[in-house]
């Protein structure tokens, strides 16, 4: 949460777990999001905006939304839902 | 931040079909998540937990948790979890119920288990209707809302869940929403290192059976009516009455730490195993002096016998 500079945060959204309630890009302080009306999902469009509030974390109900700080290991054997899919 | 949602999966249950059942933007959602971060904020392990839930959409939460975890039937949430906070007292019970089944079906076992101050923490996700079976009216939805049981506008008042815990004896009682995520982790890791009944109403958008009827367009139309109404309960208070029309407080309304009924109840066992340890040793004594006053019986061969007729001399 403390982090607030923009461009340090990935923020990656699961596809399969999101169910395009459109809360992130709603509430979104940055405008991080928009919603995919095709795919009736949401995608980051601004990832360089993020300044890491956690609102989205917090507040997506399916959680569906990962921010992590950038430059670190997001190698997917890390990734608790890539493990949980079959 | 980055860890939030990997711990959250941590506490998963990954053999149940994800992503959850409830609908896109239930505020249910939200609160599994904040329970989750709590529990594990307040370092507890999963061993120690139980989640406890009655029956409808808010009651699916505790299948998808790795807690122990009992989903009860409709109503009877409080009644269980009192049960087992009464045989183990070391284990922390959370109980998750839904508006009807909080205060309709299970209004007597809240106020009950209120009053008697037993150590549970209690959540009520207060949606203000029946999601699960169809959206029928329940005791919170507002006067003149509509549902599908009031095509014309509720005509009932509705209950104030805070108001009715604070009237019940509750320890703590506290309200928050799906969009207060921090507010909710914050309170209910209070309630958690809090003695005794411990209420937590947690407002909770469900546009698909309460919104939709009620002029909301969309879920997030509903979010932003709860960032737009509510306001801390301290600057609440400090508010003119004539301008409170409208507003909800959140926050903690109460918080005490008087002791729950199974310390109680402990502390009674204690005294009552105290005493019958006195009685024995008095008695043991008594045995061990050569008992003057009487000749011994003539040998009638049980020990136990005499033993028992020493005690009555005595009495
Ligand atoms: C004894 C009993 N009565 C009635 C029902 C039917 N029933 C299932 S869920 C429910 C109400 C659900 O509303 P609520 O408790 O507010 O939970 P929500 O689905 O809104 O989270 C009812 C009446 C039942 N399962 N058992
Ligand atoms: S809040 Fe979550 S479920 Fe809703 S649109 Fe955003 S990512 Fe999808
Ligand atoms: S952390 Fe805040 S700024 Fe970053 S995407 Fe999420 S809501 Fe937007
Ligand atoms: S019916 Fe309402 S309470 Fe039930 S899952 Fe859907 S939005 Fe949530
Ligand atoms: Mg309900």
């Amino acid at each position: 949460m403390a982090a607030t500079k923009k461009g340090l945060t990935t923020v990656a959204i699961y596809p399969d777990w999101c169910k395009g309630c459109g809360l992130c890009a709603a509430f979104c302080p940055k405008k991080v999001f928009e919603m995919d009306p095709v795919a009736g999902k949401a995608r980051v469009v601004n990832e360089e905006e993020c300044v890491n509030c956690g609102f989205c974390e917090l507040h997506c109900p399916d959680f569906a939304i990962v921010l992590s700080p950038k430059n670190t290991d997001t190698d997917s054997s890390n990734n608790p839902t890539a493990k949980a899919k079959p | 931040m980055s860890e939030v949602t990997q711990l959250i999966h941590h506490y998963l249950r990954h053999n149940k079909k994800f992503p959850h059942m409830l609908c896109a933007g239930c505020g249910h959602g939200i609160l599994l998540g904040s329970l989750i971060r709590s529990v594990h904020n307040a370092g507890l392990s999963k061993d120690e937990v139980v989640v406890i839930s009655g029956i409808g959409c808010s009651g699916r939460l505790a299948v998808y948790v790795d807690f122990n975890t009992i989903h009860t039937t409709h109503g009877r949430a409080l009644t269980f979890a009192t049960g087992i906070k009464m045989a183990n007292p070391e284990l922390v019970v959370i109980v998750l119920m839904g508006d009807g089944d909080a205060l309709s079906i299970g209004g007597n076992h809240l106020i009950h288990a209120a009053r008697r101050n037993i150590g549970v923490n209690a959540i009520i996700l207060n949606n203000e209707i029946y999601g699960m079976t169809g959206g029928q009216c329940s005791s919170t939805t507002p006067q003149d809302c509509f549902s599908m049981t009031t095509p014309f506008g509720q005509l009932e008042k509705s209950f104030d869940i805070v108001d009715m815990a604070l009237a019940s004896g509750a320890n703590f009682v506290a309200r928050t929403t799906a969009f207060h995520a921090q507010l909710t982790d914050e309170v209910i890791g209070q309630a958690l290192a809090n003695p005794g009944f411990n209420l937590i109403e947690f407002f909770s958008p469900c546009h698909t059976q309460y919104g939709r009827k009620n002029k909301y367009k969309n879920a997030i139309a509903m979010y932003q009516d709860l960032k737009s109404k509510t306001m801390d309960v301290d600057k609440y208070k400090a508010l003119e009455e004539s301008k409170r029309e409208g507003v909800m407080p959140i926050g903690v309304f109460l918080k005490r730490d008087d002791p729950a009924l199974e310390t109680r109840y402990a502390g009674v066992r204690a005294k009552l195993q105290e005493a019958k340890q006195k009685k024995a040793e008095a008695a043991k004594a008594a045995q061990a002096k050569p008992a003057k006053a009487k000749e011994p019986k003539p040998d009638k061969g049980a020990k136990g016998k005499e033993t028992k007729q020493d005690k009555g001399d005595k009495a």
